[in-house]
């Protein structure tokens, strides 16, 4: 359960950025949470009430995008939708799915009054 | 939601009564590890420049990280020059057990933190004469999801798997299993005692990813202690 680290991270990284744009006050933060990059967004929600208190935070909207993870399959080269539990290509059941998408862990935009 | 003038609870036409928020979007894009992986790529650096081989242990409370260390380090430490830095959430019980073998140790306390960083490994390591070691071994907190997340600048991750735990723990936590190059199965001494399957343990390792190198051993009855030393001394070659 690292969550609380990377909430934390997403406040920090939206404070700093709103200060740098003169903005007095977060109303939303929009992030990109990819299928394979091991944090779940509930639990990030969970966190961020308090995260966000007493910050330029307090208040804010917290978006998350979800990212579908991608994969490509080193055999027969197929691309496909892959979560953290897949490990074989869905047609040739060749194992080792290179990873294209989903490891994905960004604060990608804020909204500031 | 509409802080400014109080209007949460009503609807969305609600929100049209003339004002003008004046907000404004800002682009962002930037990486929630991107401060960990920045220092990690300073501690590798930093390890590299000596030439240093550096692996990051990470296994579930309990499969036998530091009994593993104490007997490498006491069978090893006259060949190889040792530091062990140890993460725990709270006492000092693993680095007193290393510190017994007469290898330097620092021990990390993370709280209520689940797993070492990057930050918490660089002021680890300032307590170590870098120049003078062959092999830096860091005993993450036993734990199975977020140490898999965290680049210490380690040159690789170590998993330890215990047979106690079951062989489906690949399965059920991936990440750690992906983000290691070396698995050990540990306790093999307990193999009669359990309905523990090695083959499929190894199946299942193959699924979750098939470049891991596998060694199985036990630290009580020492099998399988000598391939695991040989592949430390491949790793420290390549370095040199
Ligand atoms: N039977 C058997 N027991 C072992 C073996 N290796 C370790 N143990 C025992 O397993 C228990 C836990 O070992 P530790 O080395 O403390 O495990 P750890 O991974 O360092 O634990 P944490 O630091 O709490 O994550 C101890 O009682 C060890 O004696 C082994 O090869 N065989
Ligand atoms: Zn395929
Ligand atoms: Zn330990
Ligand atoms: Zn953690
Ligand atoms: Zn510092």
């Amino acid at each position: 359960m690292h969550e609380l680290g990377i909430t934390r991270s997403i406040v920090d990284i939206a404070e700093r950025t709103a200060r740098e744009h003169g903005g007095n006050r977060v109303t939303s933060v929009t992030v990109e949470i990819g299928a394979l990059s091991g944090v779940i967004p509930d639990a990030v929600e969970f966190c961020f009430e308090a995260c966000s208190k007493g910050t330029l935070l307090d208040g804010a909207r917290l978006i998350v995008e979800s990212i579908p993870g991608l994969g490509r399959c080193p055999d027969c080269g197929r691309e496909q939708e892959i979560d953290n539990h897949s490990f074989a290509c869905g047609d040739c059941g060749a194992l080792g799915l290179e990873r294209l998408r989903g490891e994905e862990l960004r604060v990608k935009e804020l909204e500031v009054d | 939601m509409c802080i400014d003038c109080g209007c949460a609870e009503r609807t969305e036409q609600a929100h049209h009564h003339g004002h003008d928020h004046d907000g404004k979007t800002i682009q962002v894009g930037e990486d929630l590890l991107a401060k960990n992986d920045r220092l990690a790529a300073v501690n590798r650096q930093r390890f590299a420049g000596h030439g240093l081989l550096t692996l990051n242990l990470v296994s579930s409370p309990g499969s036998g990280k530091t009994t593993l260390l104490e007997t490498t380090l006491r069978t090893l430490r006259a060949e190889l020059r040792f530091a062990v830095l140890e993460g725990d959430q709270q006492t000092a019980n693993d680095a007193d057990r290393i510190a017994a073998t007469g290898v330097p140790v620092h021990q990390i306390n993370t709280g209520a933190g689940c797993h070492l960083d990057a930050h918490m490994v660089g002021h680890g390591v300032d307590h170590f004469d870098l120049a003078n070691l062959d092999v830096l071994l860091i005993e993450n907190v036993g734990n199975l999801v977020c140490p898999a997340s965290f680049d210490l600048g380690e040159d690789c991750k170590v998993a330890v798997l215990s047979i106690t735990e079951g062989e489906d723990k690949p399965l059920k936590y991936p990440q750690m299993f992906r983000a290691a190059e070396l698995v050990i199965i540990n306790k093999l001494d307990l193999l009669p005692h359990l309905d523990f399957d090695l083959e499929t343990c190894r199946d299942y390792l193959r699924q979750v990813n098939p470049q891991a190198r596998v060694i199985e051993l036990s630290c009580k009855s020492g099998e399988g202690m000598e391939t695991w030393y040989n592949w430390l001394r491949e790793q420290l070659a390549k370095k040199k």
